[in-house]
């Protein structure tokens, strides 16, 4: 396998369940909520990934992560929707919660010893035909399903979002809340249902990690990706085709070391780690003044 | 006082003498004995409103009456504490606004009902169900825009529109939702009379039609010129319900002012000696963020003891109230400015005061930026008890938090603690509004006290009244330009209209 | 003898706690959202650490002042960067701190395997603190440090500003209400937010800074187990009150001792401790938005 083709895979590989996360997020940011607890939605997803594809499969393995998401986000939701509690110091809570729950409960589940067990993995299933195109082929189309299904959630989350009503709706409540009621808009409602997608989506996202790739589970494993993509949503302006793209420029970031290991250059390898986020910083830095945040993001009235 | 035992004293009930064709039929609104309090001020008192199929009913009061609240609860915007609300003849209880919408009723807010991010065509779209095609939904905007002769760009960024283009939008939003029951709260405060003569002609055709139509108003004229049927609100109580044939202006005019609440002539204000300027702007040119003019080569000057009034349609004149209160700087230009200013905002609860924290806190807010070392609070609790005192500010005592207060009493805390140093200069915007007549006339009579004591006062208010009562002369903001009237309502209405196109 | 060890111990993993819990009062109570108190308290130590490695030999027992100071010093300039991030290009501090956090974490990393490695090259560790770059010990026979003393007096301090200064009334208030403080109280707003986050970085510089020369001698990679994060804990349960950061603070340092010596001694998870932090947290926002109290966690408008 050429560097480059090792670069582009590790790109898709890192991009997958940030683009999952950050696709959610973009959601619930649009109706005018910011979920800092998405890291807790991604660990719970790694979590309830890895036990239900021990016992039933990997299908069942990513419905169990999605169901863990969806179990954090309603736990949020109820907080800063229904209490209209602040929400970063929700979020804040929520990702604490979890990380320390998930921890607790491995370790209570599968031993303190933490000898790593494993979980059945997707397999890769190229698809006939694109995954032999020169180059991009195989990073792109020899991917597990999973993978798949991320690619088709792109455009239908861009359609819901400009092409249907409930995406006007959606994209209001973040803008004006209190002119979108007027509208006759049901602003709680669409909330809510934006951060239970978040938390779907986030618990898949932790889900891929376990099922997709590393197939077994580690305490803190979702080492940050909720917060990256917290960024990634910021630096794609909001939009689900710049958040996806943003994401695999993070990606991209991430997995340079393969071409530079592949060049020989002696550079110590925390710069690698360090660079995404060095990056992501100048990007925001970057897109300030031209990027505009949904109105009413994070706050109740207006 | 029974409200309709005393409508019906005064007038026969509408049914019975309206001579249409639509009398026996059943009222497409009937709003019957509402109620609703806010903290603890009575904003409706068992307020009725009856609608008839196919005509134009004006809703009038003053400033603070209640219109606007009976309105949002037939709008499902807020929920009475008490009363019943039926539509062509069913009990409602409307718990959002698309439920009132789905039952045929549209409404014209003043305010907050457009996203300003969003296109013309997503704001008429919004609140509907599934797909959402753009071009469908224009098509729609452009045959209602022709049909009702306002014309409107589909793709345009409602941020980019104008007040009066803003104002069109949203009547042809209620249209394209196929209401057959308009509510419009003022909706001529922002239009050309042009636009104004075709918005009524628009609606005689719409009631024509079998639709029916509120008009929320505080203008007596265009309610005796339009409306069928009229009721009128004082201090959240119904005091008239009428067809308009059968009262005249006096009438109204007594309804909705009533005999307490005209203002007791006050002492004779001493003649100012004008020769003490306190303010002075000499070519002064004023660019916002977006680099718009908001303020052009503007010269005046504010005497001590002077109470000038500011008069503008929407926020065309903050920017020059700002400056007046050292919160701007001039692009360009000098101005000369004492160094005690007060300042009254009008968004109280935002930026005068901090809710959350004590009234002592709330005092030691003020010049806050310009303190240095120790705060001596026992000094600042002083200074709040006499505020309370001087001002009868109703408060559980010094260590109340803000938010306990009602507005009047937040106003009244505000306006003294403004006053405490004796500044030169007072700025206020919209001092009284949302209050009732008695925190008003305090208010005033405040402000008054303040200009006999040497204080040069510039009031800018949205009720014309209010600054033909109170200002010794009037300036008009409109479009940058400062232009001076005499301070009576006809002639700053007129100039008002006048500059704005 | 023991008891009087254990509660020593819950005492020494308290001070972080208290200090950087302090640092994150601070900027709340002045409406700046630092959420990076983790990778500031890291600068901080690592700083420190070089100061006293490179300077001890020179100076003597005065290089402690020094490298305390040096620490308060580099955790500002790194909460500097999130703030200069704020104030021109109005990057959320949320995110930009939690960035710099991961930036720390990797510094750090870097530091320890390269120009600050022990001299022998094996550990991913600096060489151990002299003897005079280090805290006193305050109880004879146990790892009690001089470091609480310093924490305690500047959360004392912090309270006596809150309360009496013209100073910590503007950040009451610009947390408060930041309209009204613009507008009603001419404080400019964004100077001053600037100046509480910097502020903030330095209490958590100085945290990390006291952990290295009192508890841990040199700099390592996982030198905070989360304290950063544990610190808004801390700070939220106080009430954002810098005294009752010394009480949430000494609370959760008892906890999570008693957490480490379960796992210990019975096998208990040592993680149930940020369970229980994060329960406290949300049992707290659940009551203020119950009976809507605690204005400070209320909804409100945030300027961007």
């Amino acid at each position: 396998m050429s560097a480059v083709q090792a670069f582009l895979e590790g790109t898709i590989r890192t991009a997958t369940p940030l683009a999952f996360a950050a696709l959610g997020e973009t959601v619930v940011e649009r109706a005018g909520i910011i979920n800092i607890g998405l890291e807790g939605a991604i660990i719970a997803g790694a979590m309830g990934g890895f036990t239900a594809a021990g016992a039933a499969g990997t299908w069942a393995g990513f419905a169990g992560a999605g169901i863990a998401g969806l179990f954090v986000a309603v736990v949020f939701a109820f907080f800063a929707i229904r209490l209209r509690a602040d929400q970063i110091i929700t979020g804040t809570a929520i990702t604490l919660f979890f990380l320390g729950a998930t921890a607790t409960l491995y370790r209570q589940l599968y031993g303190v010893t933490g000898a790593a067990l494993t979980s059945p993995t997707m397999p890769v299933t190229p698809i006939p035909l694109l995954s032999s195109i020169p180059v991009i082929g195989q990073p792109l189309f020899a991917q597990p399903a999973i993978t798949y299904l991320l690619y088709v959630l792109i455009p239908c989350v861009w359609w819901c979002m400009y092409r249907t009503h409930f995406g006007l709706g959606l994209r209001a409540s973040g803008e004006s809340a209190k002119a979108a009621q007027a509208a006759g808009v049901p602003v709680s409602r669409i909330r809510f249902i934006a951060v239970l997608f978040g938390g779907l989506l986030g618990g898949i996202a932790g889900g891929v990690l376990v099922i997709a790739q590393a197939g077994s589970f580690a305490e803190g494993m979702s080492a940050g990706r909720g917060f990256i993509a917290i960024a990634v949503v910021v630096l794609g302006r909001w939009h689900p085709l710049g958040v996806v793209a943003a994401a695999l420029v993070f990606a991209a970031a991430s997995a340079l070391q393969y071409l530079f290991q592949a060049m020989g250059w002696n550079i110590p390898y925390q710069t690698f780690l360090a660079l995404p986020y060095v990056l992501t910083l100048l990007g925001l830095a970057g897109i300030a003044g031209k990027a505009t945040a949904p109105a009413a993001l994070g706050q109740w009235q207006s | 006082m029974d409200v309709h035992t005393r409508a019906n004293w005064t007038l026969s009930p509408p049914a019975a003498d309206a001579s249409t064709e639509h009398a026996a039929e059943q009222p497409d609104l009937c709003l019957h004995e509402v109620s609703k309090k806010f903290g603890n001020v009575i904003a409706l008192d068992k307020a009725s409103l009856t609608l008839r199929k196919g005509s134009i009913h004006a809703l009038l009061g003053e400033n603070g009456a209640g219109k606007t609240t009976l309105m949002r609860i037939a709008f499902g915007l807020i929920r009475p504490d008490s009363g019943s609300i039926d539509v062509k003849g069913k009990r409602v209880d409307f718990a959002s606004p698309a439920q009132a919408i789905a039952s045929g009723i549209g409404m014209v807010h003043q305010q907050f009902s457009l996203v300003p991010e969003m296109t013309v065509a997503e704001n008429v779209a919004l609140g509907g169900r599934g797909r959402y095609d753009a071009k469908t939904t224009a098509r729609r905007i452009e045959a209602i825009s022709n049909r009702i002769g306002m014309q409107l760009d589909p793709f345009a960024k409602v941020k980019t529109l104008t007040s009066s283009q803003r104002q069109k939008l949203e009547i042809v939003r209620t249209f394209a939702h196929d209401a057959s029951i308009l509510i419009l709260d003022e909706p001529t405060a922002v239009l050309t009379p042009r636009d104004i003569g075709d918005l009524f002609a628009q609606l005689r055709k719409f009631a024509a039609e079998g639709g029916s139509v509120i008009l929320i108003t505080h203008k007596l004229r265009d309610a005796i010129d339009n409306a069928d049927d009229v009721t009128v609100l004082r201090r959240g109580k119904c005091v008239l319900a009428s067809p308009m044939q059968l009262v005249d202006q006096g009438t109204l005019a007594l309804a909705m002012l009533g005999s307490s609440t005209v203002t007791p002539p006050s002492a004779p204000r001493p003649a100012t000696n004008l020769s003490r300027v306190v303010v002075k702007f000499d070519d002064v040119f004023f660019e916002d963020e977006r680099r718009v003019a908001r303020l052009e080569n503007a010269s005046l000057q504010v005497a001590a003891g002077e109470i000038v009034g500011v008069a503008a349609l929407e926020g065309a004149a903050s920017q020059m109230l700002g400056l007046m209160a050292g919160r701007l700087q001039p692009t360009s230009g000098t101005i000369k400015l004492p160094t005690a200013i007060g300042f009254v905002p009008e968004d109280r609860s935002e930026e005068a005061v901090i809710p959350a924290q004590t009234l002592i806190e709330n005092t030691a807010l003020a010049n806050a930026g310009a303190r240095s070392r120790m705060i001596d609070w026992h000094n600042v609790r002083t200074q709040t008890t006499h505020i309370i005192a001087d001002f009868s500010v109703r408060a559980s005592g010094p260590t109340a938090a803000m938010s306990e207060l009602s507005g009047g009493n937040q106003q009244k805390f505000v306006l003294g603690r403004e006053l405490k140093d004796h500044p030169a200069l007072l700025v206020l915007e919209n001092p009284t509004q949302g209050l009732d007549v008695h925190a008003a006339n305090a208010i005033h009579e405040k402000i008054k006290a303040a200009a006999n004591d040497g204080t040069a006062i510039v009031i800018y208010s949205s009720d014309l009244d209010e600054l033909a009562a109170l200002s010794d002369r009037v300036l008009v903001v409109s479009r940058g330009r400062i232009a001076a009237a005499r301070p009576d309502k006809e002639s700053i209405g007129s100039l008002l209209l006048e500059t704005a196109d | 003898m023991a008891d009087i060890t254990l509660l020593a111990d819950a005492l020494v993993r308290s001070t972080p706690l208290i200090l950087a819990g302090l640092a994150v009062a601070l900027a709340f109570r002045g409406g700046v959202f630092n959420l990076g108190a983790e990778g500031q308290l890291m600068m901080g130590a690592a700083a420190s650490a070089a100061i006293s490695i490179k300077l001890a030999p020179l100076m003597g027992p005065s290089v402690i002042v020094v490298s305390l100071g040096g620490g308060a010093v580099a955790g500002a300039l790194w909460a500097g960067i999130a703030a200069e991030l704020k104030r021109r290009f109005h990057v959320l501090e949320i995110i930009s701190t939690i960035m710099l956090n991961f930036i720390a974490i990797h510094l750090v990393s870097f530091l320890v395997r390269g120009p600050m490695q022990e001299p022998t090259r094996i550990y991913p560790q600096t060489e151990s603190l002299a003897d005079s770059a280090r805290l006193p010990i305050i109880i004879p026979g146990t790892r009690l440090h001089a470091g609480l003393i310093l924490a305690v007096l500047l959360a004392v301090c912090l309270h006596w500003i809150f309360k009496h200064t013209a100073a910590g009334f503007r950040v009451r208030a610009l947390g408060a209400g930041p309209n009204a403080a613009r507008s009603a109280g001419q404080i400019d707003i964004a100077v001053l937010s600037w100046r509480v986050f910097v502020m903030s970085g330095a209490i958590a510089g100085l945290a990390g800074a006291i952990e290295v020369s009192g508890v841990t001698f040199a700099l390592y990679e996982n030198i905070s187990p989360g304290y950063g994060y544990t610190a808004i804990a801390v700070a939220l349960i106080a009430g954002l009150n810098p005294l009752g950061v010394i009480a949430s603070g000494v609370f959760f340092g008892v906890l999570e001792t008693a957490a480490l010596a379960l796992q210990r001694d019975f096998g208990i998870p040592s993680s149930i401790a940020s369970m229980v932090e994060a329960l406290l947290i949300l049992v707290t926002l659940a009551l203020a938005g119950l009976r809507g109290y605690l204005a400070f966690l209320a909804p409100r408008e945030r300027t961007a």
